[in-house]
């Protein structure tokens, strides 16, 4: 070997050295794990074509049908339901490649290595975010282009985009954990399945819940997709924000502190 | 570097590890001194990959110890990581990203800097003969290539023991060929190696010491001469041209054997154990085939492979124990049709 003069790292590093790795790795995972979704064209399709095509069918398809008591109709009602979707969404991106990169000894390799032990993880939310962030602003740009506006101010359409994310980032930590647990790329997804598409089309994002069955309205009222979509057309719209909001937040954060350790523990024994 | 510490790179005692019932490992023990290369042997199923990811940090063992470079791969896990490379059994590249892509990134996870992280990565890309395709996506390399990108990955950080969990499998034969090269070249520059494999000749070609093991369990350690020696002398060695002849061949024979003869259904190859008289047996048998009528090609004899020892220390050939059913497989050179059989109906 020709000698490049590296230093490899001699002792244990120190508290502050420790503290600044685990941020640059966890940007060097994340940037990585862009950098692999911009190179994947089905990705790309998956995560903005697809919440496009849901805004247009439902704007113009199945919109017509459907009566709702919001200002602005239905194109207003039907784009927090979306976004929130959109959001939820986002986080089969992240079971799967964690699934896969288990599976093709990526971790083994990464866990291996003398970087932060956090990295992984918090890599992959932090880059899941952000595409989740650049898909959510897209599939706004298409509601305005469709006839939706936000009509009740700038800083509650920022902070409907904000509690967005916030599911977004809740249902990809329920996603690292069963990636992780299940490490099957395929099961992975149909496990997906079984459980997003329900509870967000059997929430309040594309139908009044009123216009449900009864047994279905009940668990409709009170599931927790629900109440952050209530809260988030309660910010777009105007109208009661307070109570969807609570409840929302206090799920959120149920499922943070369920879920976030038992996505690094699932890392930690990938096995 | 911890040249300070002067035991051996690895050390392993008792270790044990279990999934359930299956006893993956039943108490192995191992040393390897600095700079040396350690094969471990073993057909599928004996507890190669299990004893890697112990030593790797990524699996906990239930009992017994293992230092690498003197740290404990449970307690100073994060020190053990420091200086050790791992190359798994599936190549654990992005193929998504370029080859150098690939390499930078782990250069930036290993800490090095931007610009050293680069330079490593044109580096590592020139020693592996990646260069050409160093900016092409991993997906569009061979297996060959993607299994030199993945070896390239583990050296990044130039650790000073390396773990390389079966590197030819899956390869055609040249780039298996290739990858020997590589391999040598890096133990050439002092690299403690400990390097698993189902293939007995690729032990025997890059090992200093060789660890059979089976069943979990360490069946015999020793040099490659060290092991032949176990098989106790020579094999006469020989081939009938007229495949329904073998079993006359046999019975011709076997008054020389020293132990169970062996044919190759595959090859026709028949060995016969002789023991340390080879020469007496060599004259012994040419004189009783030539009695029996029987033509031989390729008649002499040999030092025995690595294959007759583990028939002698097993009592089988490097069989694969299928987990689920319990049955056993014939694997790699020896599979085959039965070619005797056919050879048999085709003269008759
Ligand atoms: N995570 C696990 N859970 C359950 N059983 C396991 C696990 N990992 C390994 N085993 C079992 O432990 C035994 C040893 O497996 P190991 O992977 O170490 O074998 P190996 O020598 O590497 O085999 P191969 O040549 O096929 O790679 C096998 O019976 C395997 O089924
Ligand atoms: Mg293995």
């Amino acid at each position: 070997m020709t000698a490049i003069a590296i230093q490899p790292a001699p002792g244990a590093p120190g508290l502050v050295t420790r503290a600044r790795w685990a941020v640059s790795d966890t940007l060097t995972i994340s940037k990585r794990n862009l950098l692999v979704w911009a190179r994947v064209p089905a990705y790309i399709v998956f995560t903005v074509i697809q919440p496009v095509m849901f805004v247009l069918m439902f704007r113009y398809v199945f919109g017509g049908a459907i009566k709702v008591n919001v200002p602005g109709g239905y194109v207003n009602f039907l784009m927090p339901g979306i976004l929130g979707q959109t959001a939820a969404f986002a986080c089969f991106g992240t079971a799967i490649s964690l699934a896969q990169e288990l599976k093709k000894g990526v971790i083994d390799r990464f866990r291996s290595m003398p970087m932060a032990r956090s990295a992984v993880l918090a890599g992959r939310l932090v880059a899941d975010t952000g595409r989740m962030t650049v898909t959510i602003l897209i599939v706004i740009g298409v509601g305005y282009a469709v006839g939706f506006r936000f009509i009740n101010g700038v800083g509650p359409a920022i902070g409907m985009v904000v509690l967005a994310i916030f599911l977004g980032i809740a249902c990809c930590l329920i996603a690292a954990f069963t990636g992780l647990a299940i490490g099957d790329e395929e099961s992975v997804q149909a496990f997906g399945l079984i459980w997003l598409f329900p509870v967000t089309f059997l929430s309040s994002a594309f139908v009044p819940i009123s216009t449900m069955p009864g047994w279905l309205q009940a668990f409709a009222n009170n599931q927790p997709i629900t109440f952050v979509i209530d809260a988030m057309r309660g910010m777009a719209l105007g109208g009661s924000i307070a109570t969807p909001l609570w409840k929302a937040i206090a799920w959120l954060v149920g499922i943070f502190v369920v879920f976030a350790p038992l996505a690094v523990r699932a890392y930690k024994r990938a096995a | 570097m911890e040249q300070s510490f002067a035991g051996p790179a690895i050390l392993v005692e008792g270790l044990t590890k279990s999934f359930g019932d299956v006893h993956a490992l039943r108490g192995i023990d191992l040393s390897v001194p600095r700079g040396t290369v350690l094969g471990v042997l073993g057909p599928n199923g004996a507890g190669k990959t299990t004893a890697v990811r112990i030593l790797t940090t990524l699996l906990r063992p239930d009992g017994g110890r293992a230092l690498v470079e003197g740290h404990d791969v449970v307690r100073e896990a994060s020190a053990v990581r420091r200086s050790i490379g791992l190359a798994g059994q599936s190549a654990a590249i992005q193929i998504e990203l370029t080859g150098r892509e690939n390499l930078e990134i782990i250069g930036r996870l290993y800490h090095l800097g931007r610009a050293a992280s680069k330079a490593r990565a044109t580096e590592l890309l020139e020693q592996f003969d990646l260069t050409e395709a160093a900016d092409r996506a991993a997906k569009t390399f061979s297996g060959g290539m993607q299994r030199r990108l993945d070896l390239a990955a583990s050296l990044v950080g130039q650790p000073q023991v390396l773990f390389l969990d079966e590197p030819t499998t899956g390869l055609d034969p040249r780039s298996r060929l290739g990858m020997w090269e590589v391999i040598r070249s890096l133990v050439a520059g002092g690299t403690t190696l400990l390097l698993t494999t189902q293939y007995l000749d690729e032990a025997d070609e890059l090992a200093d010491e060789i660890v059979v093991i089976d069943h979990g369990e360490v069946i015999a350690a020793g040099t490659s001469t060290e092991l032949k020696g176990r098989v106790g002398g020579d094999v006469l060695e020989f081939t009938v041209p007229d495949r329904p002849r073998v079993g006359d061949a046999v019975a011709a024979v076997t008054k020389l054997a020293e132990g169970e003869p062996h044919i190759d259904e595959g090859t026709g190859v028949v060995s016969v154990p002789v023991g340390v008289n080879g020469s007496d047996a060599l004259i012994q048998s040419v004189r009783s085939l030539d009695e029996a009528g029987i033509e031989t090609s390729g008649l002499g004899l040999r030092r025995p492979s690595l294959d007759d020892v583990f028939l002698a220390l097993t009592g089988h050939a490097a069989e694969e124990e299928d987990a689920d059913t319990g049955g056993k497989r014939r694997r790699g050179r020896r599979k085959g049709q039965p070619e005797a059989e056919k050879a048999g109906r085709a003269s008759s």
